[in-house]
């Protein structure tokens, strides 16, 4: 059984068609990456998958649960988490609030009014151990927009991985971040228990070529191939279409 | 400036401590009063209820990011609600009071299926029509609401069954601000709670929000509902202690000073909405001999100023002054 | 039956006028996504230039009317350099508190100049009787309004579809970021669209003394009105204001024709309805 799987997605905006047919299975602990062109609809994908857009046709599975007609936070709570391209954070909450918000929230505790956030040790504790295996424990008191912009990156992993996912969809986790810096954040990614199946939109293709095990290229929101590394490397139509003729891997 | 720390619980309850200064302040809203303005006690039973009142809103603009221009209607409706109540024959001011919270409450719990739904101007547009929806309303239905004479013939119990309602007002502002402080406490609780932070994500990044599972619509609701329960609470108290309603406690007027309050003192901070609300109060008392064209003109400067050079409000600033201060 | 049709003219006039007052907020709320209360306040003044030139210079009414337009625009332009272009990235909150301040601040000022009674101002003859068409009998006054509110239409649409101003407002309103990319100077254009809409505002308000006469309080009174009118046409749309002044004008004077007792009540519950299914209003586009 696969972990996430979508069969036969469509979505379009009057005629600009941005997922023609899109057809994908995740498999349990896959480390796999979408690649494509700018405006190949990647991210417009993953927006399909967590129910920010809903698919004009075609369903989308988390395991054996149709989950087409959920709702985005219900997804969540199946086990659907999600990072963004660009930073969505709370600005003015400390890293150690905003973690420990989606951790009370996935234990559905987050609707309690009448006793103290100071009470819900397990959530705190469990928020504090999630920031200092990320890195981010030192500065958990600051305020989010005090933070420097790789630490911002981080702490966007953070929250996804607050609500426990059993699939992960990362939009372009290192954008933005120094080339030096961004091997150190994949590492990161790279080391997240085995049983979570992530799937990763990246640009650059040696994270790509390094952290994948499997890679799908979608061009003008259609599958054009998916395989291995090796496959993707050699495959004549990638070459042409996305890589430019140039060799990799 | 590194501030390290190896005890999260530690930091999460020291940022609810209660400080020596807010105990001094309640024994002094409590004392001052009481002593020094025996004569006031009258405006100083209406700063506390409004100051109820002003809460309530904060916790929906402040804590959630609902703006609303039409918060009024849900302390008309509680006023209206326990007015009619005492009207036909059950003048008992702890349960009325409640009662005008709960129809308040069940308003608001119904309106929350619009407001949540809506987002900008439409938002602003469908709180400000649901607050003249309402005072045409409560115009037209006369025979019930008194119309544009007010409701007459309130008659509230006395408190306890001992404390009687007097002209003096010793009764009634030791009824309203014991109502104030345990609004607050309650409010207080909420901001503190899981829930209360559920409610700064929101308002910070509702789209976050989504993606990490958070129902936001449903916490939205909730939050509105006990904003309008609450506003309908202080509706209720200051009919019971004054025995008038009129239309105006429904109207758009109402709302925006309620806004303009809150906005003077600092959104998002509880104190704020109670420091807005006894400044303001006190400043139109005060300039009240003036004509009141011209008092609207000193308070429009005022909004202003804060707006420009304030945006976190008194409150926000002086807080902003006490850090500079202690940084020298 | 031609009470009737009376009675709709009576409505569309209204309407029209209302259009006059709120087409100016429509175009600058789509463009900067301000909002601004203090339109009515602009309408006031207007209103106050009309009546001073009329009261204490001794001008007759038709002739004030450019001015009424003309001083508005500029002071208009003078407070939007001054002030408002500070709060266009403020919270909506502080944007509408701070322009709530705005119109306490101004109906005070009018009210210490001119007092806090009605104001009127002495009409032209021809525009005082009534026109009679077979046996319908409409107001010359109404009329009058009708045909400036029609010329301004075919002004303003025609500004904006045929003039390289108009082009630029357009692609401003339609999308700010890629006019800004295309090199247009957006805080400008704003100025200059913020002050011509609230001169037009002030046209209105000048011709309003008629129809809702003239106090400190003209600017909330309208204010609502002036809302409904933009929140249910949709921002930035010139014919969905037109469509929604017209109708609003219409209900307003058909309901308080037919349903005297009900007052505006049908008129806020048809806004609240419209705009939850539509929040975006009739013609909005986003």
């Amino acid at each position: 059984m696969n972990a996430l799987e979508t069969h036969n997605l469509n979505k379009s905006f009057g005629s600009l068609v941005v997922a023609d047919d899109i057809s994908l299975s995740l498999p349990k602990g896959a480390r796999h990456a979408l690649i494509g062109p700018n405006g190949a609809g990647k991210t417009t994908l993953i927006n399909l998958m967590t129910g920010a857009l809903t698919p004009d046709s075609g369903t989308v599975h988390l395991g054996d649960v149709d989950i087409t007609g959920l709702e985005s936070n219900e997804r969540v709570k199946k086990g659907l988490g999600r990072t963004f391209q660009i930073n969505t954070l709370f600005p003015k909450l400390t890293p150690l609030e905003s973690t420990t918000m989606a951790i009370c929230e996935r234990m559905g505790v987050a609707g309690r009014w009448l006793s103290p956030l100071a009470n819900q040790s397990d959530a705190i504790d469990e928020a504090f151990e999630l920031l200092k295996q990320i890195g981010l424990a030192d500065d958990c008191t600051k305020i989010t927009t005090d933070l420097a912009y790789g630490q911002q990156r981080l702490l966007e992993i953070a929250l996804a991985l607050a609500t426990k996912p059993q699939v992960l969809l990362l939009d372009e986790p290192a954008a933005g971040i120094p080339k030096s810096e961004s091997a150190a954040l994949f590492e990161a990614i790279a080391a997240l228990p085995e049983e979570i199946s992530v799937l990763f939109i990246e640009h650059d293709m040696n994270l790509v070529f390094t952290f994948a095990s499997r890679i799908t290229v979608l061009v003008q929101g259609k599958v054009l191939v998916e395989g291995t590394p090796d496959e993707i490397a050699h495959d004549p139509l990638v070459r042409e279409v996305y890589l430019g003729g140039a060799d990799h891997g | 400036m590194q501030q390290q720390i190896t005890d999260p619980q530690k930091w999460m309850r020291q940022k609810t401590r209660i400080s020596p200064i807010e105990i001094a302040f309640w024994l002094s809203v409590l004392a001052v009063p009481y002593i020094f303005f025996p004569n006031y006690l009258a405006l100083a039973n209406q700063i506390a209820a409004t100051a109820i009142f002003c809460i309530s809103l904060d916790l929906i603009i402040g804590y959630a990011g609902i703006i609303s221009l039409g918060h009024a209607a849900f302390f008309g409706l509680g006023a209206y609600a326990a007015g009619i109540l005492s009207q036909k024959g059950w003048g008992e001011p702890i349960t009325g009071a409640l009662f005008g919270a709960i129809f308040a409450g069940f308003g608001g719990w119904i309106v929350s299926f619009m407001i949540v739904r809506v987002q900008h101007l439409a938002l602003l547009m469908i709180t400000l029509g649901l607050g003249f929806l309402l005072v045409e309303l409560a115009n037209t239905l006369d025979w019930l609401t008194g119309g544009s004479d007010g409701l007459v013939g309130i008659d509230t119990w006395n408190l306890f069954g001992v404390f009687k309602f007097t002209f003096w007002g010793h009764t009634a502002y030791g009824y309203t601000l014991g109502a104030t402080f345990l609004v607050f406490l309650l409010a207080r609780r909420l901001v503190n709670s899981p829930f209360g932070l559920a409610l700064e994500t929101i308002r910070e990044n509702p789209q976050r929000t989504t993606a990490l599972g958070v129902p936001n619509r449903a916490r939205l609701q909730k939050v509105f509902t006990i904003s309008a329960a609450i506003a309908g609470l202080a509706g209720a108290i200051l009919t019971q202690t004054t025995e008038t309603v009129s239309l105006d406690s429904l109207g758009f007027q109402h709302s925006a000073d309620i806004a303009v309050m809150l906005i003077l003192g600092g959104t998002g901070r509880l104190y704020g909405a109670i420091l807005g609300t006894i400044i303001f109060m006190v400043a139109r008392d005060q300039l009240s001999g003036m004509n009141p064209q011209y008092w609207y003109f000193w308070i429009g400067l005022l909004l202003m100023i804060v707006v420009l050079f304030m945006p976190r409000g008194i409150l926000g600033g002086l807080e902003k002054l006490m850090e500079k201060v202690r940084g020298l | 039956m031609s009470q009737i049709l009376a009675v709709l003219f009576d409505g569309f006039a209204y309407g029209m006028l209302l259009f006059l007052l709120s087409v100016g907020l429509s175009v600058t709320l789509g463009l900067m996504n301000f909002i601004n209360l203090a339109h009515g306040a602009f309408a006031m003044i207007g209103g106050y230039v009309t009546y001073s030139l009329v009261a204490f210079a001794g001008w007759p009414f038709l002739a004030t009317l450019p001015f009424a337009f003309l001083v508005t625009a500029i002071i208009a332009a003078g407070f939007e350099v001054l002030l408002f272009r500070r709060i266009y990235q403020s919270g909506e909150l502080n944007q509408v508190l701070f322009t709530i301040g705005f119109v306490f601040s101004a109906s005070a000022i009018a009210a210490y100049m001119f007092g806090t009674v009605h104001h009127s101002v002495p009409m032209p003859s021809f525009l005082t009787g009534y026109v009679e068409l077979g046996t319908i009998k409409l107001p010359s006054y109404r009329i009058f309004l009708a045909a400036i509110a029609l010329v301004v239409t075919v002004f303003v649409v025609g500004g904006l579809e045929y003039t390289r101003f108009g082009a630029m407002v357009r692609a401003a309103v339609d999308n700010q970021k890629v006019a800004r990319g295309l090199g247009l100077n957006v805080g400008k254009i704003f100025a200059l669209t913020f002050a011509i809409g609230s001169g037009l505002a002030g046209l209105g308000g000048a011709l309003s003394i008629e129809i809702l006469s003239l106090d400190p309080s003209f600017g909330f009174h309208i204010l609502v009105l002036v809302l409904i009118v933009v929140a249910v046409g949709g921002l930035g749309s010139i014919w969905g204001s037109f469509v929604a002044a017209a109708c609003l004008g219409i209900f307003d004077v058909m309901g308080k024709y037919l349903f005297p007792e009900l007052g505006s009540f049908l008129i806020y519950l048809f806004m609240v309805v419209l705009l939850f299914y539509k929040p975006l209003g009739l013609f909005g586009k986003r």
